[in-house]
């Protein structure tokens, strides 16, 4: 109580202390209800949807790399079906050539034994009637040749005797 | 390492200029109180300490310029009811002090108002009749506290006002820009590590003001002319309604752990209890007024080194001493700045602290340490 009536300083004022209550009161019911409360408001606001954004982006992020991933996969699918088809073709290809090629073979080597059997049949009939002519002819001059061998008796018989010798009765 | 040499100068002219200083305000007193006792009251010595106190107290007018000044509402109230007039009635046309009569008479003595009567001729004192008297007159501390109120109001009220307007999601524009920070650090810096995040949001309006209130009232005390010029942040009412306020927010919202951490300190002998209780009590009306004299002590004391430092150039009666005084005090001028913001943020943050710890949900685990830093802590 001495130090307050010593030093006008610290001696509080109650004119003060009351216009100051009023004054603080104001501030905080006025402030409190129409800035501090927009204003927290807002900034909560902004950074709550500062954080949904960063989220969205994440998870955007996440489903661009998982469809690259997709991506990915599918082409490699992709490449390696053509790869497979490719392959299939030329197999395809490849078969039905060969199989031309046997087909032609086949058939060539019908044709040649075809032909060969032709050959053959044609070259015996051939040889055939070349024997039954010359057969026939041969026959023929026989005849002509006994005829005039065989003409006189004499002969006649010399050569039975000459065909009898030559059968041997055994 | 080349600011060691300057540091090692500028102490060196300090304890130079205080020597000198102290020196002469000697010279002064023995060449003042002769001169009293030989002139009488026609001749008035420079008295520092009574300028610098003037400047540091409230006053019934708002000085202006030169002879200049603003007369501010005086408001009394008497067992006779109230009384309104302005402070011009205790001022004659000479700038002389004089009484006026309303139900008492009134005049103004040390620069409060009181309560005269004639005795042998002369106005005294009414000792006994001056203590029924209530001073409610707008001040120049009240006015200009007035201001810092209005000054808020606008400048806050838009810039809330600039979100309405402009939507929560594109960047702050304007003031909204310039007090959105300011906002950002109550919230992140001072509120939410001393509240935790769960409680903090209640608290914040309350921190808000109490912070803007008395930055813009800090701010205001460094401006040495008319929207200025009051020294309402140095004044101990000021802090003192603060502080009670920051006394009656913590207690009204402190939980029952700590209620028993003061009576009934968990976690120690109860001789410890005992012994620690009234200490605990001791604390609970010891940590407001910590805030109400550190706010008070910290701006006082800087207005008083600014002025003391002008005084200088009128103790040496040479205006050669404003080449030291006057780098000096501005050099003191933004300190002040500096510790204008950061005494708005320690009252603040030890107010958010208090609340903090009023509402801190203890742990059973951690109660013996609670207690040892407590016990440290008084």
């Amino acid at each position: 109580m001495f130090l307050l009536e010593v030093n006008p300083l610290v001696l509080p004022d109650i004119g003060l202390v009351f216009w100051n209550t009023i004054a603080f009161l104001i501030l905080l019911i006025v402030l409190g209800k129409f800035a501090w409360k927009p204003m927290l408001k807002a900034i909560a606001e902004r950074e709550s949807g500062i954080e949904e954004a960063l989220l969205r982006a994440d998870k955007m992020k996440a489903e661009i790399a998982a469809m690259q991933n997709e991506n990915e996969a599918l082409l490699a699918k992709a490449r390696e079906e053509r790869a497979g088809m490719i392959k299939d073709a030329k197999d395809t290809a490849d078969k039905m050539v060969s199989d031309a090629k046997d087909k032609a073979k086949q058939e060539y080597e019908r044709i040649i034994s075809d032909a060969q059997l032709a050959i053959t049949q044609q070259k015996n009939a051939a040889l055939t009637e070349v024997k039954n002519q010359v057969g026939s002819l041969v026959v023929e001059v026989a005849e002509k040749i006994l005829r005039k061998e065989l003409s006189n008796k004499a002969e006649q018989e010399s050569y039975i005797k000459q065909i009898a010798e030559g059968v041997k009765l055994n | 390492m080349a600011s060691r040499p300057i540091k090692s100068l500028l102490v060196l002219c300090l304890s130079l200029v205080t020597m000198c200083f102290s020196g002469n305000v000697f010279a002064n007193e023995k060449a003042g109180s002769h001169e009293v006792k030989t002139e009488g009251h026609e001749a008035k010595a420079f008295n520092v300490t009574e300028t610098i106190l003037e400047h540091i107290k409230d006053d019934h007018s708002w000085h202006l310029w030169g002879q200049t000044s603003l007369s501010l509402p005086v408001i009394l109230y008497t067992p006779k009811g109230f009384e309104v007039f302005s402070s011009a009635k205790f001022m004659n046309e000479h700038h002389e002090h004089i009484a006026y009569k309303g139900n008492y008479e009134y005049k103004i003595i040390e620069g409060k108002v009181k309560i005269v009567k004639l005795v042998d001729a002369t106005e005294a004192v009414d000792i006994e009749a001056s203590k029924a008297l209530w001073d409610f007159s707008i001040t120049k501390n009240v006015a200009s506290l007035f201001v810092s109120v209005l000054i808020l109001l606008v400048v806050l009220l838009t810039a809330a006002g600039a979100y309405k307007k402009t939507g929560v999601t594109s960047a702050p524009k304007g003031v909204q820009s310039f007090m959105e920070p300011i906002v950002l650090f109550v919230r992140d810096e001072v509120a939410i590590p001393n509240i935790g995040k769960k409680k903090f949001a209640k608290y914040m309006p309350f921190l808000l003001t109490i912070f803007f209130l008395v930055l813009t009232n800090n701010f205001l005390g460094l401006i040495p002319f008319f929207p200025g010029g009051a020294n309402v942040s140095g004044n101990i009412a000021f802090t003192m309604t603060l502080a009670v306020c920051v006394f009656i927010v913590v207690n009204l919202s402190a939980n029952k752990s700590y209620w028993e951490h003061i009576f009934w300190m968990p976690g120690m002998h109860w001789s410890m209890k005992l012994f620690l209780a009234p200490i605990e009590l001791i604390g609970v009306f010891t940590k407001p007024i910590s805030l109400m004299i550190r706010l008070f002590a910290n701006i006082t004391a800087g207005h008083i080194l600014v002025l003391s430092l002008i005084c200088l150039i009128f103790i040496f009666k040479t205006v050669y001493a404003s080449a030291i005084a006057v780098p000096f005090a501005v050099f003191i001028g933004l300190i002040e700045l500096l510790v204008a913001f950061l005494q708005a943020y320690i009252f603040t943050m030890l107010s958010a602290m208090y609340i903090g710890m009023a509402t801190e949900e203890h742990h059973h685990e951690a109660h013996e340490h609670e207690g040892h830093k407590n016990v440290a802590h008084h």
